[in-house]
């Protein structure tokens, strides 16, 4: 069985150790009321009408099988807020995620959603060391992006102290951890690496900063990494999981034992299917992530198709007491969606901007590094004979308007490269748009 | 006159210009002169050659974008403030020079410069007013 590495606390042992049948007639009673709250959108009053679906008619949690799938592409269709199922005046918040194209998908909150929402990464906070005395620092942009409000208010049901740094100016964000003796940071793991990096670089010695927690999400990150960062830097890194689509961190997280993130059941029932079939798969064997948000009002969201590749794990009880389902990191998407600077980025996106810059080539590949601890993202672009100029001023424009128009649709500025034609490699006919060289992957 | 000069699109690698000077070769088209305007990842291979028609198809052909532009030749006398004449010309009517580069040929060593104007034909003109006549296409591939 495996250790715990930190004191074992919980923030909501009522729910988190909760009976396993207790909590399923729970989740049961949830599911229909989600159903209900769902039955209002225009979506699912179609789906369920086809597949003559009425939340009585659920009488087992089996009977989510029976339930229609959510996709990013439904989200899209009903965009801008076709799943918003209260009236505006319920609503305090509303966050957006990127979408595959240049609209993002909205997702909305009541009052009592944010109060589920910072509960819920309150649990994995405490789980992970998190205690009212402590000083934290939030190093996620806040904004749109869901990571840096749903840490922040987390940490405030905790009772901890927040630095809102929020991302970038490394220099400065390494001057605070020092000087106000930050003992939790929210991060991405690669801007960690990327601090400890610094911090060698300026002379700084582990035992200099009071730092030992580190919340790490949204993006890939493996064990190597998990380890080289705790070693650089003298903390523990504990990994949640999340997405905008149903809540935003908060859907999961690591306990002390760190043998996979608990998922906070009493609010999301995760299914893992076979990406292929839909069908679920077996216990610790690998699938797609298919969640159903059950406490939500604002957005009542069904079986919501993650796109992300994990595996779960329920027999083994874990050793901190929780008895909540676990989930593996997630080892990659079913879709081409990459994850660049903790920013969700769709080739389709790149696509879309260099259809609106116009006559360039519609082939280009896109290469992802991770030279020093940042990712690096280079976009090749093949030179069409309408758009060369013999001028290099005009090739100049060609390419920072190629640059305007990437950022303005994904947020990222990418190193963008002209190439020759035909230069870009092509497979059967189909061509590459990814290549990926930052070492993520994981077996 | 104006003279036609051909322009590639070429990446800034090892190997990039070979192959073009391999098509050329092959198809016994002799180069009078190049130059390379680059950044660091790409550049613009500017080329005058006699047959331009035909190095433009075959090198469009063997997959290269080749653009045709109208440059001036002018000679440069040489004497101190040769070229200071050719732009003196320039500055009068206010004309940008979009590039320039310079060369020599023939068994005199004539040097040359080759000037790229947004309008050619009427800064011809402005150089044929104050009697400083380009060189023909017939005499530079001579
Ligand atoms: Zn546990």
């Amino acid at each position: 069985m495996a250790e715990l590495i930190i004191p074992n606390r919980i923030y909501q042992p009522e729910f988190e150790c909760m009976d396993r049948a207790e909590r399923r007639a729970l989740q049961l009673k949830r599911l229909k009321e989600s159903i209900e709250r769902a039955s209002v959108l225009d979506f699912y009053k179609k789906k369920f009408k086809e597949l003559g679906i009425t939340a009585d008619k659920i009488n087992s949690l089996d009977d989510l099988r029976r339930l229609p799938i959510t996709t990013k592409q439904d989200l899209r269709d009903y965009y801008p807020f076709g799943f918003f199922a209260v009236d505006r005046s319920k609503l305090v918040r509303i966050h957006a995620s990127s979408g595959t194209t240049g609209k993002p998908t909205f997702v909305g909150y009541t009052k009592n959603d944010l109060d589920l929402w910072s509960t819920c990464c309150a649990r994995f906070l405490v789980a992970g060391g998190l205690t009212p005395d402590q000083v934290t620092q939030i190093a996620f942009g806040y904004g749109l992006f869901t990571g840096g409000f749903g840490l922040h208010y987390g940490i405030e049901k905790v009772g901890a102290a927040i630095i809102p740094a929020s991302s970038g100016n490394t220099q400065r964000q390494i001057m605070l951890l020092k000087d106000a003796k930050v003992d939790t940071v929210i991060c991405t793991p690669s801007y960690a690496l990327n601090i400890a990096e610094v911090i060698k670089a300026q002379g700084l010695k582990k035992g200099d900063l009071a730092w030992k927690f580190a919340h790490f999400g949204g993006e890939q990150w493996t064990e190597e990494m998990r380890l080289k960062i705790e070693d650089a830097l003298g903390i523990y890194a504990f990994n949640n999981y999340g997405l905008s689509e149903i809540i935003g961190p908060g859907v999961s997280g690591e306990c002390a034992a760190r043998t996979g993130m608990h998922i906070q059941e009493d609010h999301f029932l995760v299914e893992c299917l076979n990406p292929e079939t839909l069908e679920p798969v077996a216990e610790g064997e690998e699938g797609e992530l298919v969640i159903t948000a059950l406490s939500k009002e604002a957005c009542p969201i069904i079986r919501y198709r993650t796109r992300d590749l994990s595996k779960l794990f329920w027999s083994e009880p874990c050793p901190c007491g929780r008895t909540t389902m676990r989930m593996s990191r997630v080892k990659g998407r079913t879709d081409d969606m990459m994850i660049i600077r903790g920013v969700n980025v769709f080739p389709s996106q790149v696509e879309e901007a260099l259809m609106k810059v116009g006559g360039i080539a519609p082939h280009y590949l896109i290469e992802l590094y991770r030279p020093g601890n940042l990712d690096q993202a280079v976009v090749k672009i093949e030179m069409l004979p309408e758009t060369f100029s013999d001028k290099m001023d005009e090739l100049q424009k060609l390419k920072n308007s190629i640059d305007r128009e990437i950022s303005a649709i994904t947020g990222i500025h990418f190193d963008i490269q002209l190439v020759a034609p035909n230069s870009l490699e092509r497979t059967g006919g189909k061509a590459k748009h990814v290549a990926d060289y930052r070492g993520l992957k994981i077996d | 006159m104006l003279i036609k000069q051909l322009s590639l699109f070429v990446e800034n690698k090892p190997g990039s210009l070979y192959p073009i000077c391999k098509v050329l070769k092959d198809n016994n088209i002799s180069i009078r002169t190049l130059s390379l305007a680059d950044t660091e990842q790409f550049g613009i291979l500017r080329l005058l050659v006699k047959e331009w028609e035909k190095a433009r198809d075959v090198l469009s052909e063997a997959g290269f974008i080749v653009k045709v532009t109208d440059v001036i030749a002018l000679p440069v006398a040489d004497r101190p403030g040769g070229l200071a004449e050719l732009l003196e010309v320039v500055d009068k009517h206010n004309i940008s020079v979009e590039y320039m580069y310079a060369f020599t040929f023939g068994h005199n060593q004539t040097a040359v410069m080759v000037f790229r104007f947004e309008n050619p034909e009427e800064t011809l003109k402005y150089f044929h007013a104050e009697n400083i006549d380009a060189i023909e296409a017939f005499d530079l591939f001579k």
